[in-house]
């Protein structure tokens, strides 16, 4: 079964009616990594957060299923639980909440809905050890208050490191590597590729083919104005890198059941 | 945006909120020289407390109720209100034990969540559980004596300990000190008493549960705690209301009075029925607390889960007046619905080096308008003082209100003060970032408040830090903006 089906997805922002999503067509299978550029403003986000389930958009026609499950009916907190991760491109702080606390609640509630029995202290602490490795996080920041007075490349290993205890089957990676430095990147990169098992499905937004050095893609696609005009694989971000994202908007789009074919392909 | 996943909140009511039927001794309504003589007769008073009493009517007649806090209600008419209601069966004077006392009173605890019985076995905290206007059991009374700790109802120390009542009665908050006191001054009924000796740690936590059932009446009680000469003692207060549509007062008066070394550790949970979703009915807390550290290097700390009540006027102050006297106040706030608080600390140094450290957390929510207000008073001779202040203010949606009124006054110039402040919005990232990890929107906000509020928390006894942990939530349940 697929993991992820969009077709013909279109949503606006609440607040005006403007519309950023202008359809959407995508299938990821479970173990693929897809790769999602495009330039500043055409909508690479606001897929994210519709994905998600981020209040502040209304979907005006198409769908998306999760394992067949209809996605878009699903409240933001039933999609994280049955499997659906979003790396934040700007992790929020929680004062006062320890990341420990935060993130076991999160995988306990997890668990719950899974059927599975809750971790306690000590099997949590023990997962978390294990996990904290493969983002070469500090035990210091794990006891420190939900990304409060963490550095910008602390923030993202600490989504991925999120993303690994959660194991998730979808994860969204929302331009994890904006703002981080070659080395952050670098240890960001390597603990994702951990998470690549062949059955996990990933969707790495960026707006550089930088990331893409790390993190190879099975499939890259390039939005623009809402919708996907563009897909191929991995040499696609590298000819992108090479003649801007203009090379693409020239070219004619692509009709919306030629880009669903060479996603699923 | 965010006030739509906040108005998903489920609704709970006020769980404390029924009645008892319990036979009630109540006195007419209104208040007159004969009333407070009636109250000091059936309470088989001596003359000079009753001379107290109406020395502090008298002069409760010259005063008027103070208007500078930033809250509003009706004129209160005195006249409306009965003064002492009491559960007829403890007319004959207070139980000797747990089972002179009425098995309703026991059942009522029982549902409040303070089994009397089972708090004696097994919690090991001694409780003092105070009815309308009396005292109706207290639990260890022989095993804190063997100690020389008297813990008891206030009335019961009047009886037995008229020498220490008399000593620090008003000798903290005078009679005459402002409206509410002077008014609880005449017709105080009872409360709880608490005398730590010289030297001697108190073995267990003690704790006074407050519970107004009678419709109408007032509560008026009065809490004295005295540790001598390095003695310590951590006390913990609660109080609930049954839900009535009319607002009933509250104006308590608690005094503590610390000597060398000595050290007070006064917790509160304060969660009367704070009126329902429109704003009618609730208690008007009014209450006067301060302490004295009278010795050097002795300390008194205030700490306070303000979750009820309509309207709450408090500030647990400190009267720093030994050499090298701590005073601390820890303070959560919440108001939900049209709740206002208006809720702070003084914190008067008169010693040489005392120190003092103010932490705030005001929460508002729904109309609830919270409201800081403090004094640091650095007195000429206190030689290198130091205080350190931080309010922080925490909004839910974009009908509340967060105010915060300040006040330092320095007459010596080697003191240090700190003063830290900031208003922050649950906002709709921080909510949306706990449901994209699974967090329900209930469990989203309970966690981003209990962060907010731990600084505070932590300072609570343990067993009562988890009870106010789920109280922040229960009463946030059905918060909109």
């Amino acid at each position: 079964m697929n993991l992820l089906e969009i077709t013909n997805l279109h949503a606006s922002i609440e607040e005006d009616g403007h519309e950023i999503l202008k359809g959407i067509n995508l299938v990821i299978r479970p173990g693929e990594v897809h790769a999602l550029m495009g330039p500043n403003g055409s909508g690479k986000s606001t897929l994210a957060h519709v994905l998600s389930g981020r209040p502040g958009y209304v979907v005006t026609q198409g769908s998306a299923r999760f394992l067949g499950m209809d996605l878009l009916a699903m409240p933001a907190e039933m999609r994280a639980r049955e499997g659906i991760f979003l790396a934040f491109q700007y992790p929020v702080e929680i004062p006062g909440v320890s990341n420990t606390y935060f993130l076991r609640t999160a995988v306990n509630t997890v668990r719950k809905h899974r059927g599975q029995p809750e971790l306690d202290a000590i099997d949590f602490l023990a997962l978390l050890d294990e996990k904290a490795k493969l983002v070469e996080m500090e035990e210091t920041l794990l006891n420190r208050s939900v990304n409060e007075g963490f550095s910008g490349g602390e923030k993202k290993r600490n989504e991925v490191l999120q993303m690994a205890v959660l194991d998730p089957k979808l994860a969204i990676l929302d331009e994890t590597d904006s703002g981080l430095d070659i080395d952050a990147l670098r240890v960001a990169a390597s603990g994702v590729n951990a998470l690549r098992d062949g059955a996990r499905g990933m969707l790495v937004i960026t707006h550089y083919q930088r990331l893409l050095d790390y993190i190879i893609p099975d499939f890259v696609h390039v939005l623009s104005d809402g919708k996907i005009v563009k897909s191929g694989d991995k040499n696609l971000a590298k000819e992108l890198e090479a003649k801007g994202y203009s090379w693409i908007e020239k070219e004619p789009p692509a009709t919306a059941s030629a880009v669903a074919g060479a996603a699923a392909r | 945006m965010s006030d739509a996943v906040l108005d998903t909140l489920t609704r709970q009511e006020y769980p404390h909120g029924f009645v008892t039927d319990i036979d009630t001794d109540v006195i007419p309504a209104g208040l007159s020289e004969d009333v407070v003589r009636l109250i000091s007769n059936k309470k088989g008073e001596p003359e000079w407390l009753l001379d107290w009493r109406l020395k502090a009517y008298r002069h409760w007649l010259t005063m008027v109720e103070p208007k500078w806090a930033r809250v509003t209600y009706p004129p209160i008419d005195y006249q409306k209100i009965v003064y002492y209601a009491a559960p007829r069966s403890s007319k004959e004077g207070a139980p000797k034990s747990l089972a002179d006392v009425e098995p309703e009173l026991l059942a009522m605890y029982e549902k409040l969540g303070v089994p009397l019985k089972e708090r004696e076995i097994l919690a090991g905290v001694a409780v003092d559980a105070v009815i309308d206007s009396v005292s109706v059991a207290t639990t260890f009374k022989e095993k804190l004596a063997s100690v020389g700790i008297i813990f008891c109802s206030f009335s019961e120390a009047v009886r037995e300990h008229p020498d220490l009542v008399k000593k620090y009665l008003g000798s903290v908050v005078p009679s005459s000190d402002n409206f509410f006191a002077a008014l609880n001054a005449a017709v105080f009924s009872d409360g709880s008493f608490c005398f730590i000796p010289k030297g001697v740690r108190c073995p267990m936590e003690l704790s006074t549960y407050f519970r107004i059932n009678q419709a109408d009446t007032g509560q008026f009680e009065r809490t004295l705690i005295v540790a001598e000469q390095g003695a310590v003692v951590s006390y913990l207060e609660g109080c609930t209301a049954p839900k009535r549509d009319t607002n009933q007062l509250h104006a308590a008066v608690v005094e503590l009075v610390a000597l060398d070394d000595a050290q007070i550790k006064y917790s509160t949970v304060q969660n009367w029925y704070p009126g329902d979703r429109e704003g009618k009915g609730g208690i008007y807390n009014f209450v006067t607390k301060r302490g004295k550290c009278a010795g050097r290097n002795s300390r008194i700390s205030w700490t306070q889960v303000e979750t009820g009540s309509a309207i709450t006027w408090k500030y647990p102050s400190c009267i720093l007046l030994g050499d090298g006297s701590v005073g601390a106040f820890y303070s959560v706030a919440l108001t939900n619905n049209y709740q206002q608080a208006d809720t702070g600390t003084k914190m008067i140094h008169i010693g040489k080096n005392t120190r003092s450290t103010i932490v705030s957390k005001g929460i508002s929510a729904g109309h609830g308008q919270n409201t800081y207000r403090g004094a640091v008073t650095i007195m000429k001779n206190a030689e290198g003082a130091r205080n350190y202040s931080q309010c922080d203010s925490l909004l839910i949606g974009d009908q509340c209100g967060a105010h915060t009124f300040p006040y330092i006054e320095v007459k010596n110039s080697s003191a240090t003060l700190e003063h830290e402040a900031s208003t922050s919005k649950i906002g709709e990232d921080q909510l949306f970032y706990c449901r994209q990890r699974g967090l329900s929107a209930e469990d989203a906000v309970s966690l981003i408040v209990n962060g907010f509020a731990k600084r505070v928390l932590k300072e609570l006894p343990m067993e009562f830090a988890v009870e106010a942990q789920k109280l922040l939530g229960v009463s946030l349940e059905g918060s909109v903006g």
